[in-house]
Order: structure tokens, then C-alpha cells, then sequence
């Protein structure tokens, strides 16, 4: 312990002296900044299966990346070799290439730079001027070959089903449950004489569960007509009512009773998704229908709707292909037609050919699939080296 | 308790609350709110089209960069017009095909693309990775299992007997199971705008919570 006395005692002199002196300053020097060093081999191309207006840049890492000194890289572009270039792009470090989706004109040589951007005090660098490139556009994207000859096979299919149909022939279609309910539910409203109230979806026309809403809506139209039962058919959408106010008319007209139609029954509420919500919501509140048809494509609005229905005593039936409003729709209502449900549902009603044979069509390719699975695990299972392949023929480009 | 001093907030808690005295009954505060809320969407919906659809869609192309094939569509749209009157109300056919037609046409490909090719490749990369072994390859296995049999749910051209309605009653369960986590998932994104319209009521009006 004596022996560490002095020391300790010099330590504390050096110490305290330390703090009564004032620190030294150490000259600061404008020494430059290391600058990284810069993105080697930058090409540029022409960026393939699209519409003429990408050109896709290219680059090596800069050998300083795996140091840590690389932010990321500038992407500059020019007319001329020579010329002032421009930044168009900006990529973090890890990334090696960058598509230029602003080439302000297709078949014109634009040349590129990359900046190799510097962490922290590092300066940047500028690589070599790339090679001349054009934005060109493709007539075919060869990335799309498995979805064309799937849409190939698909229609195909389809077509034979419905000239088959169309020649007469009986397509058999399985009875689905929620189907059974339609016309009890029609029943129920005469009875009670309450009106039926139909919603044929919020989407627009072009949806495929829009049409089939409107394939069923001509269905229960025509049994609403049979047995004078008021119908209320509120739109969201423009087209989707004038189309609607068509096919009730006409619905009412091939069961002769043109003159029950009433004009007012299909009208047009909102296009403003709550808004409609909360119309259908009062007609359902003051109007009390004895069956609500929720049938077609929903969103977030499908709950309200489904709750305010079931509180007013309705017998409900719905049916859409939006996955996630499916499961509200299951609790809510008496009946639901899940999904594909929803088509079959307006094939089995109208048995149009036309439906009957891409129904059928539909059935046939779901087996297709479900052999082409089966066969893809076997085979990438027997002989692993063929997953790969597989995958890639039904890689999405 | 402080109340907001801004008219519109006050304007915006008594319309929330209007729509909220539904949760009692439907009443005439609720009858109010919902007429003018579906009067003025409704109204609204109208300017909307106009400047965002008609305006840069039609009159921008044709009137302004005189790019004359735009008289095409714009024929199309007014041709819907001809439903008031009886006699020509047929003519509303041929746009209503035409939009038919190119909705079809052109979601055919991405359909295919995303609801049979990118399912078949998710459904196929794990149920053949022999790399993740063990629990993650008998998970993919079991996912894959799941399609087929939910795809022979949907298979409408033979009665469910036999085979058939084995193999649907199990995919039936795959499909509760996946509705079940979406119903939970959804209800708490409800919750969460709940929480959204409650917090205006109590930041924004009478400033409870700061």
C-alpha cells in the first residue's frame, strides 16, 4: 500500500494541473475529405416489356461500399456526352441499378452518370458517362407469355362450355343453400307486406360481382312482380342504376305486369361510400323491408348495413366476392353466398347459356389447377431441381 | 371543460352525435343528419367528376391539345343521355358494351396474373422447399393442402358426395379459419376509427384531452 502512495499522489498532481490549465488547442486544419471512390461499369439500356418510356442504369458497387463510407448513389442524366447533367434518381447504398421512368422522349440517345454519395464528411465522386441509351417500347411483354397462354387455355374452355350450352346440351350446377332461401325470402315480404330491399353492391359496372348482382337483382325482380311485392333498389353508382332500372323494368315486363313497375323503385342515393351506408341504413330503419339482398361487391360498409338489417327483423341474404367483408356478412345475415357462390348463384337462376358455359368453364379450370398443383409437388419433390423451373413459369413479370 | 370556439368543430360533434343517436333508434336528429349528408355527398359527387373525370379526361384532351380521337369517348358518354328519352332510350346499350368490354378485356390478364399464377407460385414455393425442412415444409405442405381442397369447396359441376364432399367440408374449415383471422383483424381496424371519431369529440370540442 505505501509502495502506491507516490504514484497516486502524481497521478492527482497531474491531474489537478490538467484542470487548472487551460487545454491546448489543436490547430484545425482544412484538410479535404476523403472522397469515396466511384461506381465502376455504369451501362445503360433500354428497360425491356414496357411502354417506351424507362431507360434502365446499371453499376458496380463502389469498392468503398463495403467499407461503410457509401450513402448512396445519384443517378444523373444528360442529351450529350459532354453535356450538364441532371439528376433524375436516388438510390440507397445495396442497390446497384435504377430504372428512369421520366425519359422525356422515346428513340433519343440520353447518356447517364452515377454520384457515389459519401456517409458523413466523405465527399462524392462522379463515374464515367455511360453508354448512349434509348427508351424504346414493346409490343409484347415476353415476361406476360404464362399469363397469355393461361387466358388462351381459360377462354378457351369457357368458349367450348358455351357452345355446348348454347347447342342445348344440360349443364348440370349444384344447388347452393343460399339459393333455396331466395325465393322463401321473397315469400316472407308478400306475406308481411313489406317491400324487399336490394342492394346490388357499391362498385361500378365493370365489376364482375356487379354483374352477377344484376343477373340475380333480374331474378327477384321477376318474383317481386309474380306477387306484387314492392322492391327498393338503391344505387351507388350512375351506370350500375341505369343498368339496374333496366333489367327491374324489364323483369316486371316479361312476367306481364308492366304496369306494377314503379319508376321510383330503383333509384340513385350517393356516390359517397358512408353516405350511401347511412341512406340505406334510414330506409332500412323506416321502411322495415322483410328482405334485405346485399348482393355484389362491399367494403367497410358491409357491417353497418348487415347489423342495421339484422336489428330491423329482416331475413338477409348477401353475398360478394370481397374477401374480407365475407366474414361480417357470415355473422350478420341468415344466408351467404361466398365468393364464387355469388356467379354460380346468377348462372343457376337465369340459366343463360352464356353463364351455364363459363360457370362450367370455371369449374374445369379450377380441376386444371388443382392437377397442375398437385403434378408441380410431385414433380419438384421426386427431382428438386426442378423447382426452380416450375416457379419461374408462374412467376408474375 | 373548455368547448372548441370554432363553429365548424361544433358543426362537425353535433352532425357525429346525430349519427350516433342511431345506436338508440332512428330518430329525426339521425333522419337529418343522414339527408344531408347523402344530399351534400351526392352534390359533392357531382363537382368531383366534373374536375377530376370530365374536365381532365375529356375537355383538357379535346379543347385544349385538340387531340380529336377524344370525340369518341366523349360521344360514348353522352349517349347516355338518350335513356330520357323512350324512343332512343335503346342506344344506351352500345356504350354500356363498350365499357363492358374494355372492364372485361382489360382485367382479364391482371386477374389471371394475380389470382392464378401468383397464388399457384406462393402456394408451391413453400410446399416444395425442401431448404426450410421439418416444420416449414410440412406448413407448406399444409397451406397447399388448404387451396386444393377450398378450390373443391367451389367446384359447382358435381353434387358434394364421396370424395368430393370430404374434401369440401375440410376446405369449408380453411376457409372459416382464414375468415376468422380477417373478422379479427378488420373489427380492430374499426375499433381503431372509433377511437378516431371519439378523440375528435373529446380533443377538438370540449378539449378534454390536450
Amino acid at each position: 500500500m505505501r509502495q502506491k502512495i507516490p504514484g497516486l499522489l502524481l497521478v492527482l498532481f497531474w491531474a489537478s494541473l490538467s484542470l487548472a490549465l487551460p487545454a491546448r488547442q489543436e490547430p484545425v486544419t482544412a484538410e479535404p475529405a476523403a472522397a469515396v471512390a466511384p461506381a465502376p461499369e455504369v451501362k445503360a439500356g433500354d428497360t425491356p416489356n414496357d411502354g417506351g418510356k424507362a431507360i434502365t442504369v446499371t453499376w458496380q458497387a463502389s469498392p468503398d461500399e463495403a467499407r461503410g463510407l457509401v450513402d448512396g448513389y445519384e443517378v444523373l442524366r444528360s442529351e450529350t456526352a459532354e453535356g450538364e447533367f441532371s439528376k433524375v434518381g436516388y438510390v440507397p447504398y445495396g442497390f446497384t441499378s435504377f430504372d428512369d421512368q421520366e425519359v422525356p422522349q422515346n428513340a433519343r440517345d440520353y447518356f447517364y452518370q452515377v454520384k457515389t454519395v459519401g456517409r458523413g464528411a466523405a465527399a462524392f465522386t462522379l463515374s464515367a458517362v455511360s453508354n448512349p441509351a434509348q427508351a424504346r417500347e414493346q409490343w409484347f411483354n415476353t415476361a406476360r407469355v404464362n399469363a397469355l397462354i393461361s387466358c388462351i387455355l381459360f377462354t378457351l374452355i369457357v368458349v367450348i362450355f358455351i357452345t355446348r350450352a348454347k347447342r342445348g346440351q344440360s349443364l348440370f350446377i349444384r344447388r347452393i343453400a343460399g339459393l333455396a332461401a331466395v325465393e322463401e325470402a321473397v315469400g316472407r315480404a308478400t306475406e308481411m307486406g313489406r317491400p324487399i330491399l336490394y342492394v346490388p353492391g357499391l362498385s361500378s359496372i365493370t365489376d364482375v360481382a356487379t354483374i352477377a348482382a344484376l343477373n340475380i337483382l333480374g331474378q327477384v325482380a321477376k318474383k317481386a312482380a309474380e306477387y306484387d311485392t314492392p322492391l327498393l333498389v338503391p344505387n351507388r353508382d350512375p351506370v350500375v342504376f341505369t343498368v339496374a332500372q333496366e333489367i327491374v323494368k324489364s323483369a316486371y315486363a316479361e312476367v306481364g305486369r308492366p304496369d306494377a313497375y314503379n319508376h321510383d323503385s330503383v333509384f340513385y342515393l350517393t356516390d359517397s361510400q358512408m353516405g350511401f351506408a347511412s341512406g340505406v341504413d334510414g330506409i332500412m330503419a323506416r321502411e322495415k323491408p322483410a328482405t334485405n339482398f346485399f348482393l355484389g361487391m362491399f367494403w367497410a360498409e358491409s357491417l353497418i348495413l348487415a347489423e342495421t338489417g339484422a336489428a330491423t327483423g329482416a331475413i338477409q341474404i348477401a353475398g360478394t366476392d370481397a374477401i374480407s367483408q365475407l366474414p361480417f356478412f357470415i355473422t350478420a345475415c341468415d344466408y351467404t353466398l361466398i365468393g364464387e357462390e355469388l356467379y354460380a348463384a346468377s348462372a343457376y337462376l337465369s340459366k343463360e347459356p352464356m353463364l351455364l358455359g363459363t360457370m362450367k368453364g370455371q369449374d374445369w379450370s379450377k380441376a386444371l389447377i388443382v392437377f397442375l398443383l398437385l403434378a408441380g409437388l410431385a414433380t419438384a419433390l421426386i427431382a428438386p431441381g426442378t423447382r426452380d423451373f416450375i416457379l419461374k413459369i408462374l412467376k408474375v413479370g | 371543460m373548455i368547448f372548441s370556439t370554432n363553429p365548424w368543430v361544433w358543426v362537425a360533434a353535433i352532425l357525429t352525435l346525430c349519427i350516433f343517436s342511431f345506436l338508440y333508434k332512428e330518430n329525426p336528429f339521425y333522419r337529418f343528419a343522414e339527408h344531408l349528408f347523402v344530399g351534400i355527398s351526392a352534390g359533392y359527387g357531382v363537382a368531383v367528376y366534373w374536375n377530376n373525370a370530365i374536365v381532365p379526361n375529356l375537355f383538357v384532351p379535346l379543347f385544349q391539345q385538340h387531340n380529336w380521337w377524344f370525340i369518341i369517348p366523349g360521344l360514348l358518354g353522352m349517349m347516355f343521355f338518350f335513356r330520357f328519352n323512350q324512343k332512343t332510350g335503346w342506344l344506351i346499350l352500345i356504350p354500356m358494351a363498350v365499357l363492358l368490354g374494355t372492364g372485361s378485356g382489360m382485367s382479364l390478364a391482371p386477374t389471371i396474373q394475380t389470382n392464378i399464377l401468383k397464388q399457384m407460385q406462393s402456394a408451391l414455393a413453400d410446399a416444395t422447399n425442401l431448404k426450410l425442412g421439418g416444420w416449414g415444409l410440412i406448413w407448406g405442405i399444409v397451406t397447399l393442402f388448404g387451396v386444393i381442397t377450398t378450390l373443391s369447396y367451389f367446384f359447382f359441376s358435381r353434387e358434394q358426395k364421396g370424395l368430393l364432399r370430404v374434401s369440401a367440408n375440410i376446405g369449408v374449415w380453411f376457409i372459416m379459419i382464414g375468415f376468422g383471422a380477417s373478422f379479427g383483424n378488420t373489427v380492430m381496424g374499426r375499433i381503431s376509427l372509433l377511437i378516431g371519431r371519439v378523440q375528435f369529440l373529446l380533443t377538438d370540442w370540449i378539449h378534454i384531452i390536450k
